[in-house]
């Protein structure tokens, strides 16, 4: 009996933690997005010197990474286009090809994936030690709400750099899928990106920044709700930050595979 | 002539984590102008109690308030006029390691009022040089000693001038001789700044040296309220093994223990 009873009350801990893990990043964002909008009234404004130093941190300081990566990306979906799409006569279409599958989907996707590596980690790692060492009681009984001082900033600077960063990054990786694909299909690079912008909906670019945004609000609140629940010292913030991250992902990647599906239908 | 009000009332507070008891129907009051030192062994509570106090955990049952606001039920903008009375240094500094030691002390300055910038900086300047780290502004808190680190956070605590200060065991982790130094600027504070003090420690030399008026704890429950004298002369068995550091007996019933053992796997 114990044997049946024991995975069972393992696996009714393991979603009570996580719909309670659920429930307090639900309440983290509200509070966050409250205090944004009417902290003021309370004595708790949002500074918009911390909001331009984390827009600084998540978005400019990402930049040569996401220009890197969004570049490769683009080549590797220029030789795959090419290649698949020379197969059966049809390497006309590779222009469409990279200009939706980057809009659409690689641009969010990948840029979410390095900003939840970079930003939501760095989230996590901060929140995680200031609360192990008493800073965030600190900040409490000095009077400034925590969620307004870390996490407010965080989420609105999320929310504005992200959807820039996947813009950025969908320019790129046209442009460097344009570099390998234009010689395979005899026009120049230029063409190639004219003949992409005239292809393009706005909606494509469209889906591309709203997954980001909602990217966003899952990197912020993954980071900052493990943060806040760290216990056990340092290796605890270690274990949070690997788990920030690992989440992040995770959820990146089932709630990319949930638009797609009601988006593309 | 009319005894003054007091500035926090503890009634009949219990604390539990889990179904762990921390705090058993905690009474106390501390008055305007008094240096209360809340003493216990580990385990006692007094960290509990403190965290009660400062409304950073909500009570079970019963209530505590500062200046008659009940941190519990208070509304978001009562707690703000609450916080921006008291002062807290914790056990660790709990500086903000972000940032300089005169951004920290500078920061409730900046979140809490209007003054322009050159007023915050002297400000902070004149807490440091209270606590007799003029000079060290500029440096972040991984570059200070842990004695300093307490003086730092002791300056970020006071640069409100706040009417109600509390203390995490203040002489935690320092040598006897800066420990010696920071019970002397504790005095020194309430003297000069007319604060309400309250210190949460175990070190007796330290309790008995600045206290006006000292609450024992043991076991989450109040033993007694007195002055230094009264504490001394108790006739409180627990206080007397505390005061004269003698072990807790400790009883073990076989049968009991082999039932916690074993409980928990049945």
């Amino acid at each position: 009996m114990e044997a049946l009873t024991r995975p069972l009350g393992k696996l009714g801990r393991a979603t009570a933690e996580a719909l309670g893990g659920m429930g307090y990043a639900a309440m983290l964002l509200y509070e966050s997005l409250y205090l944004s909008a009417f902290g003021w009234r309370i004595g708790q404004p949002l500074r918009l010197r911390a909001v331009l130093e984390q827009m600084r941190q998540i978005g400019v300081d990402a930049l040569p990474i996401v220009c890197l990566l969004a570049f490769t990306v683009g080549i590797m979906l220029g030789i795959q286009f090419v290649s698949a799409l020379g197969e059966f006569g049809a390497q006309s279409q590779v222009v469409i090809a990279v200009a939706k599958s980057v809009t659409r989907e690689f641009g969010a996707l990948i840029t979410a994936i390095l900003v939840a590596g970079r930003s939501g980690s760095a989230l996590a790692a901060r929140i995680g030690s200031m609360t192990v060492s008493q800073e965030v009681d600190a900040l409490a009984v000095i009077g400034i709400d925590p969620v307004r001082y870390l996490v407010a900033p965080a989420l609105i600077a999320m929310l504005i750099m992200l959807p820039l960063l996947t813009v950025f990054a969908d320019a790129v990786a046209i442009y460097g899928a344009a570099l390998y694909s234009a010689p395979a299909l005899d026009i120049t690079p230029s063409a190639y990106m004219l003949q992409t912008m005239s292809l393009l909906d706005p909606g494509d670019i469209g889906q591309g920044i709203a997954k980001s945004a909602v990217f966003a609000l899952l990197i912020t609140l993954i980071g900052v709700s493990t943060g806040f629940s760290v216990v056990g010292g340092a290796e605890g913030v270690g274990r949070a930050t690997t788990r920030a991250v690992v989440l992040s992902i995770c959820w990146i990647i089932v709630a990319d595979m949930i638009f797609s599906y009601f988006l593309n239908r | 002539m009319n005894t003054p009000a007091p500035l926090i009332e503890v009634e009949k507070l219990e604390a539990w984590y889990g179904k762990r008891r921390i705090l058993n129907g905690v009474d106390f009051t501390v008055h305007p102008g008094e240096i209360r030192v809340i003493m216990g062994g580990s385990g006692s509570g007094k960290s509990t109690l403190l965290r009660h106090m400062l409304g950073l955990n909500r009570p079970v049952s019963g209530s505590v308030r500062l200046f008659g606001t009940d941190l519990a039920t208070a509304s978001d903008r009562e707690k703000l006029e609450v916080r921006k009375r008291i002062g807290v240094s914790f056990q660790g500094g709990a500086l903000l390691t972000s940032m300089t030691v005169g951004d920290n002390v500078a920061l409730p300055l900046r979140e809490h009022t209007n003054l322009d910038e050159q007023t915050i900086r002297i400000m902070s300047r004149i807490k440091l040089e209270v606590v007799n780290l003029g000079g060290f502004q500029d440096l972040m808190p991984s570059q200070l000693s842990g004695g300093m680190i307490k003086r730092a956070a002791l300056a970020r605590a006071v640069v409100m001038d706040p009417r109600l200060l509390f203390f995490d065991e203040p002489s935690a982790g320092l040598d006897p001789v800066v420990s010696a130094e920071l019970d002397e600027l504790i005095l020194r504070l309430r003297d000069a700044l007319r604060m309400t003090i309250v210190v949460v420690t175990h070190e007796l030399d330290s309790a008995f040296k600045i206290a006006d008026t000292i609450t024992v704890l043991d076991q989450g429950n109040v033993l007694m309220t007195g002055t230094t004298a009264e504490v001394r002369a108790a006739d409180n068995e627990r206080i007397q093994d505390l005061l004269n550091r003698r072990p807790r007996e400790v009883h073990v019933d076989a049968d009991e223990y082999l039932q916690r053992l074993v409980g928990e796997t049945e």
